[in-house]
């Protein structure tokens, strides 16, 4: 009987397989599949409305970047994505950067984040092409901003979470996302239609 | 006991039904059938008259049903940076085809963009300015038939005159040479 039990329970498990993510054979067979992962992990500690936690992170390229420099400027998004070489994530920025056209139209810049450090963020934004956007290390002090923004998740990663921010510097859209899929690309053009 | 075993099996094959329906099967082999994949008629009219469906131009068609003697299928997403790469590459492809008195109208180029919504699509269509059809796929329900490949992944599929359907390329990777692939394709498909 424990052994029908414990066939049983493998057959579940295996069945409920996560959508294919990293599908581009750019990332060869170099992405870590963690598996999936509970939807939220984190306490958000801002809301819709709230002044933007003002951070400053190095970007890959050398850098630092500021959220305040775009203050009166430029809108802002703010990209957190959990961790470098997964499925998801391998999966996300690179729509972004064909499409900066939009954000252009909308007067908004885009900020990438993860808790990585600046070597593993090299290799990986590497294989995405040239991105027209900063990718910057939110690694040490380990997840700061992260933390600051309620994003943090008890294993040490990122939420996969967006933040639209306006010339204001005010909050105007946040999407905690379900780590294990990719935010659709309509529901955040349809935000930043919205600062019009 | 044996009822609690029975009753755990029978949980079981009725989850291995349910998954097998949607699991991914084999990428299509070379001298096999293409899945039964189904795609919507394009809303668009030159998409529409490109592939040109005749009767069965409404609703949704089967890549056999496409007036052609070989359609080359890519699987692609907006978020594969190797398939933003190769997109002037795959548009190339088909100004050669449409360029050649001998091959327009005979061979026939779809694309599918694997997890892509329809605006990811379009977006894409527009970016590169993608000339033939390209179908959402947003649930991956037709990456999962195709064997969950990577991409870019090509797939040339025979259309013989008896409407019967044959798979003559299957492979994974973006074209070395765009004449080399068609020169290869247009040979292995016997046109």
């Amino acid at each position: 009987m424990l052994l029908v039990l414990l066939i049983g329970t493998f057959v579940l498990t295996v069945s409920f397989v996560p959508p294919a993510y990293s599908l581009s054979d750019a990332y060869k067979n170099n992405i870590y599949n963690p598996g999936i992962l509970k939807p939220t992990d984190s306490v958000l500690r801002v809301t819709v409305g709230d002044r933007a936690p003002d951070f400053t992170l190095k970007a890959v390229t050398g850098e630092e970047v500021s959220l305040k420099q775009y203050r009166g400027k430029k809108n802002v998004v703010i990209s957190f994505v959990p961790a470098a070489w997964t499925p998801v994530c391998s999966d996300q920025w690179p729509g972004y950067n064909i499409v900066k056209d939009i954000f252009d139209q909308h007067d908004a810049v885009l900020l990438g984040i993860t808790v990585d450090n600046i070597p593993t963020l090299f290799a990986w934004t590497n294989q995405m092409g040239n991105l027209w956007f900063p990718v910057l290390s939110d690694f040490w002090p380990h997840g700061k901003v992260a933390a600051m923004y309620g994003v943090i998740r008890s294993d040490g990663i990122s939420e996969r979470a967006l933040f639209v921010i306006d010339k204001k510097g005010i909050i105007r859209y946040i999407d905690i996302h379900d780590i294990n899929k990719r935010p659709s690309l309509e529901d955040l053009v349809k935000e930043l239609e919205k600062l019009k | 006991m044996k009822r609690i075993i029975s009753c755990w099996l029978a949980v079981i094959m009725a989850v291995l039904m349910v998954v097998s329906s949607v699991s991914a099967g084999s990428p299509p082999a070379v001298g096999g059938a293409l899945p039964d994949i189904k795609l919507p008629v394009p809303k668009d009219s030159v998409d529409k008259n490109y592939l040109d469906l005749g009767f069965f131009g409404f609703g949704s068609f089967k890549v056999p049903e496409i007036k052609a003697r070989l359609v080359i299928i890519e699987i692609f997403s907006m978020y594969c940076p190797y398939c933003q790469r190769e997109a002037p590459n795959v548009n190339q492809l088909y100004a050669k085809i449409e360029q050649n008195p001998a091959l327009k109208g005979k061979i026939k180029i779809i694309g599918i963009g694997a997890g892509n919504t329809p605006y990811e699509i379009q977006t894409f269509k527009q970016k590169y300015s993608v000339p033939f059809p390209l179908f959402a796929d947003s649930d991956y329900a037709i990456h999962k038939m195709v064997g969950e490949v990577r991409t870019p992944y090509f797939i040339g599929v025979r259309i013989n005159h008896d409407g019967s359907h044959q798979v003559i390329y299957s492979k994974l990777g973006a074209m070395e040479s765009v004449d080399q692939f068609l020169a290869t394709i247009v040979k292995l498909s016997g046109l």
